[in-house]
């Protein structure tokens, strides 16, 4: 039998969404990150592959940019309790940037500008479910969203949707990232409500 | 830095695999703090201690069965069963006005925690100063970590820079300005100053953070939180006079979290 919290009613998400468990629906769309904003010039920015052999991929924004993008309208679940509906992105899905890329690997460990890390399955990459973003709502993604460029894997908990992405390293090991080395769960399904370790 | 191996950016060791437990947490007392902010006093037995800095999950459930959950920074020190948090009230808020106003003594909702091992300081592992900059109600962690300091009777040099619209918006005004030994704390208006304030009302600045701040070559640990724009200014600016990105700590309270 749940604790029930004497007088407290609620609110229900909007019609014709549903909330995985634990989640509130907002409007805005907070920021949240561990440190300070890097701010990564584009002319700077790369963005690589390693396999677990070594093999690098790399491109820079003029190669990343000419791939084919995709708009995904997806939502968002934050594991800080917010959920996001209909956010509409701009970016090169990661079927298309892990195309030409030979690798045995199950895991794939993401780094950051600034040093943030987050680990996933590499199949949950693939198949149209994530996406190296660098457009939000019809525009550049701003630094404070993880710009020049992020990941963008909307099934996970969106730590998992790094910002600020430089790299994918593919790995035969899972490695835990920087929040699941904190706590935090290694694969995070809102629907399974996977927020920390042992959930 | 070299993001690439994520040196100087390791949140800590993987120590817990257990589920976190939820726990029914009850009501003891409550302490206004301001006009929009509520100190929740819980008794949550079992509890096992937190760091400063640390949150917890908040889970209310209706009769009906619907249930939603927030996070909150703890305020106080670790103290046996008690928990405090305090609440910002978000006027159109779904959770925090029944907190803030109705939630009464004897009720109970469910926490879960401590959460988050990053924006935490470590007393016994940690000998540098500490920076604290607080935007608005981001000063709760941050409080935690005075009274954690405190009660430990730690030596460490702490300074508290910390913002606020007006002097009614304070929260903690009482304890902190009686203060503690080593602790040097600077309130900055951004709207009205009291009479008398040595410095005119206005947003913060790279200035003010140089004046009651720690010098870089101090190398402090640095725990910025509040609103997000405080704290991407706030950040920008520390990196801007040459302390470590690795060394500053973010938190953000937004206006949603209601």
């Amino acid at each position: 039998m749940a604790i029930v919290s004497r007088g407290f009613h609620g609110r229900r998400p909007t019609a014709g969404h549903r909330l995985p468990p634990g989640q509130y629906e907002t409007h805005d769309f907070p920021v949240l990150s561990a440190g300070p904003t890097p701010r990564v010039p584009r002319d700077e920015w790369t963005f690589t592959v390693t396999t677990e052999t070594g093999a690098r991929h790399t491109w820079d924004w003029a190669r990343f940019t000419a791939l084919p993008t995709q708009e995904p309208t997806v939502d968002l679940h934050c594991v800080t309790k917010w959920s996001k509906f209909g956010t509409h992105w701009s970016g090169v899905s990661l079927d298309e940037l892990l195309a030409d890329v030979a690798t045995a690997a199950d895991f794939a460990l993401v780094h950051c500008y600034g040093g943030y890390t987050t680990n996933l399955p590499l199949a949950d990459l693939l198949d149209g479910r994530a996406w190296i973003a660098h457009g939000y709502d019809g525009g550049d993604l701003p630094a404070e969203h993880g710009g020049p460029a992020r990941l963008l894997v909307p099934h996970l908990y969106l730590w998992k949707s790094a910002k600020w992405v430089r790299g994918i390293e593919l790995r035969t090991e899972d490695e835990p990232g920087f929040w699941e080395s904190a706590g935090y769960h290694d694969y995070g399904d809102p629907w399974r409500e996977q927020r920390y370790q042992g959930d | 830095m070299d993001p690439g191996t994520g040196a100087g950016m390791a949140a800590g060791t993987r120590t817990r695999e257990l589920p976190l437990r939820w726990r029914a947490a009850e009501l003891s007392a409550r302490r206004t703090e301001s006009r929009s902010a509520e100190t929740l006093v819980l008794r949550v037995p079992g509890w096992p201690g937190h760091l400063p800095g640390q949150h917890v999950d908040v889970r209310l459930t209706a009769e009906d069965g619907y249930s939603t959950q927030r996070s909150y920074s703890v305020a106080s020190a670790p103290d046996g069963d008690r928990v405090e948090l305090t609440v910002q009230r978000v006027d159109d808020g779904e959770v925090s006005p029944y907190l803030a106003d109705v939630f009464s003594p004897g009720d109970l909702v469910e926490v879960r925690g401590p959460v988050g091992g990053w924006f935490v300081w470590r007393p016994r592992e940690q000998a540098e100063p500490v920076l604290l900059v607080a935007g608005g109600s981001g000063i709760v962690p941050l409080m935690a970590m005075v009274r954690v300091r405190t009660a430990l009777g730690s030596r460490v040099p702490f300074r508290l820079l910390y913002s606020v619209r007006e002097p009614a918006d304070r929260l903690y005004a009482a304890e902190l300005d009686r203060g503690a030994p080593g602790l040097d704390t600077t309130l900055l208006y951004t709207r009205t100053a009291p009479p008398g304030a040595g410095r005119a009302a206005g947003r913060l600045t790279p200035q003010d953070l140089v004046a009651w701040g720690w010098p870089p070559d101090f190398e402090p640990a640095v725990y910025v939180c509040g609103p997000t724009g405080f704290v991407e200014a706030a950040a920008a600016f520390l990196v801007g006079l040459g302390h470590a990105p690795e060394r500053i700590r973010t938190e953000r309270f937004g206006p949603t979290g209601g």
